[in-house]
């Protein structure tokens, strides 16, 4: 007891205080929209959102702050802030001023829970921002819950739409099981090196048991395949999106995605990279079913939502390919692969988010979700037309967007690794995939509308819109603004 | 007591969580099942944590936030249950195919 006594004395004189502002302010925004809204009038609930946009930009400008101050380790080795912590909290919020975008006229208009939702939001958010940092088992389980708990409020908001309460219902048992699952690997990783941060588990993994280490490997990827949703652990996920708002639906295949990511690559790029053996082949048969599994479903989708759904699915299985590619001891072709999983990471958040505001935007009045009915929709409203092609563009992997260098990247990371077999399938994967994004694009631009009115698109979705497609041409254009962010991020 | 007892109590309770996650339709014997695996891991935990002696308080605290947040899973998704039951009258998972492919 004394001895746990001065280790927490110890730990909390020495907390670094700069090195956690993001999360403190992103906190403190969060009460602060959780009591605003007690206070706001009806029809003023919408400043919900501005307020969270300037917390959030708040937060990144602290974020800012931070770069060029070095690495900084605090709470007792839980919490680094290093480059790559610093990209994907920038990411992170990045991705949730676009959310907030995408979410601010749809929660207005329906009248939700606008205060409520705001705040579910931003906790998600900080759950990420936690997890870019986390260094240790237990922060990096907190981090995942904080990122999926609010999640499952923000999935049933919906609350007389019995689609709404099935898509909570299966996102919840599915993400509470996850966690179980990864829980019990993480409680085995404990039991064989009697270690709780990761630096502690990777020095002492050499004298652990080795079949104690693959099947707490085993339990990890399992619980954070869902988290990924990586097929074969991915049914939740096509249902939750369609059922949810699609507002949500968008944070969860950006945000909430990209966390478990940066979870799980910081798991095993920092615990388990001795051990990669063990975990290498797991990757490499999720990537292939990811990939293939997704895109040939996501073929014969009618729905947007569950288009993008099925997507975003196969998206995850290019970046599992880049973590089946890690060697131990190859540090050049391993730097490559970490290095590809990050810029597809960052370039697949902007352009999903993206492609999910124009889904939105097209749906709001009197609009649908179906693909049949954005027949035309060049003729209708151009703009909305070139944004939604842009991003889908981007999304199969073709110039001139930013998806074209994520895939690439990852190729070509797949080549120097000499693993042909997932290149192979990657390639023809991308193949399949643009087939079926280019046959929207199709759809929008050669095939007649049979309605004549524009789609009126609000302004604040306009400017996020041409923000995310102007970022995502000029990351085409010169790549160097990412690949350079990608080797600071460099554990 | 020998450590691996406690790991096979716990490895049991925990199959007996998956099989009931597998096998049970309503969806709050789905949402026990699954406390069952949170609990092999508090076991697991606890269990490593007593092996490890002085050296393994970090078990006990992370078991510790293993409750608390098993708890806040647990509120959430019992409102969704009610939620659902409002709605639907039947909180029968099989039933929740509203949604297909």
């Amino acid at each position: 007891m004394m001895e746990l006594a001065q280790q927490v004395g110890a730990t909390a004189a020495a907390v670094d205080w700069h090195a956690i502002a993001p999360e403190l302010v992103l906190a403190a925004t969060a009460c602060i929209v959780l009591v605003a809204d007690l206070f706001l009038p009806d029809d003023a609930k919408w400043l919900a959102m501005p307020l969270s946009a300037a917390g959030i930009i708040g937060t990144l400008a602290a974020i800012v702050s931070l770069i060029g101050a070095g690495n900084r380790l605090t709470l007792a080795g839980a919490f680094e802030v290093d480059g790559f912590a610093l990209l994907f909290k920038g990411v992170f919020c990045v991705l949730g001023l676009l959310i907030l975008a995408i979410s601010f006229h749809y929660f207005r208009v329906g009248r939700y829970y606008q205060g409520e939702y705001y705040f579910l939001m931003l906790c998600s958010l900080l759950g990420g921002v936690v997890m870019s940092s986390a260094r240790d088992l237990v922060t990096i389980f907190i981090a995942i819950e904080l990122i999926s708990i609010p999640g499952f409020i923000m999935a049933g908001l919906r609350k007389g739409d019995a689609k709404s309460n099935e898509a909570a219902l299966k996102f919840f048992l599915f993400g509470v099981l996850s966690s179980a699952v990864m829980l019990y690997g993480m409680s085995l990783a404990y039991g064989a090196t009697g270690e709780l941060l990761l630096e502690g588990i990777r020095a002492k993994l050499t004298a652990a048991d080795e079949p104690l280490i693959v099947l707490s490997v085993f339990f990890i990827v399992v619980g954070f395949a869902f988290k990924i949703s990586a097929v074969p652990f991915h049914f939740w996920a096509p249902d939750t999106y369609e059922g949810s708002p699609s507002p949500v639906a968008a944070f969860l295949s950006t945000i909430s995605k990209i966390g478990g990511f940066v979870g799980l690559i910081v798991l095993m790029f920092r615990a388990f990279p001795d051990v990669a053996d063990t975990w290498r082949p797991i990757f490499a048969l999720l990537a292939i079913l990811t990939m293939t599994v997704g895109n040939m479903i996501a073929l014969r989708q009618t729905h947007i939502i569950r288009l993008l759904a099925y997507s975003g699915i196969a998206q995850s299985g290019y970046v599992l390919v880049a973590l089946a590619l890690i060697e131990p001891g190859a540090t050049a072709s391993n730097e490559q692969a970490f290095q590809s999983a990050v810029i597809y990471l960052a370039i697949y958040g902007i352009m999903d988010a993206g492609a999910f505001a124009a889904a939105v935007a097209f749906a709001r009045r009197g609009g649908s979700y179906f693909i049949e009915d954005y027949s035309g929709l060049w003729q209708r409203s151009p703009v909305l037309a070139t944004l939604l092609a842009g991003f889908l563009i981007s999304l199969a992997g073709t110039p001139p967007m930013a998806g074209f260098w994520a895939k690439v990247f990852v190729f070509l990371a797949a080549i120097e690794a000499q693993s042909y077999l997932l290149a192979i399938v990657m390639g023809l994967n991308a193949v399949v995939a643009a087939w079926y994004y280019l046959a929207v694009v199709k759809k929008m631009f050669f095939e007649k509308a049979e309605l004549a009115e524009p789609v009126e698109v609000p302004a604040v979705l306009r400017v996020a819109m041409g923000l995310a497609a102007a970022a995502l041409v000029a990351v085409f254009v010169y790549p160097r603004l990412v690949t350079e962010l990608a080797e600071r991020s460099l554990f | 007591m020998p450590i691996s007892y406690f790991l096979v109590l716990s490895a049991l309770l925990f199959s007996v969580g998956v099989y009931g996650v597998l096998a049970r339709q309503n969806a709050v014997l789905v949402l026990l099942s699954i406390e069952l695996m949170l609990n092999a891991v508090n076991i697991n935990l606890v269990a490593f944590s007593a092996f490890f002696g002085s050296e393994g308080v970090g078990g006990q605290v992370f078991a510790l936030f293993v409750i608390a947040v098993a708890a806040a899973e647990v509120g959430v998704g019992l409102a969704i249950v009610i939620l659902l039951f409002r709605n639907r009258q039947t909180v029968d998972v099989d039933e929740m195919s509203y949604m297909k492919w």
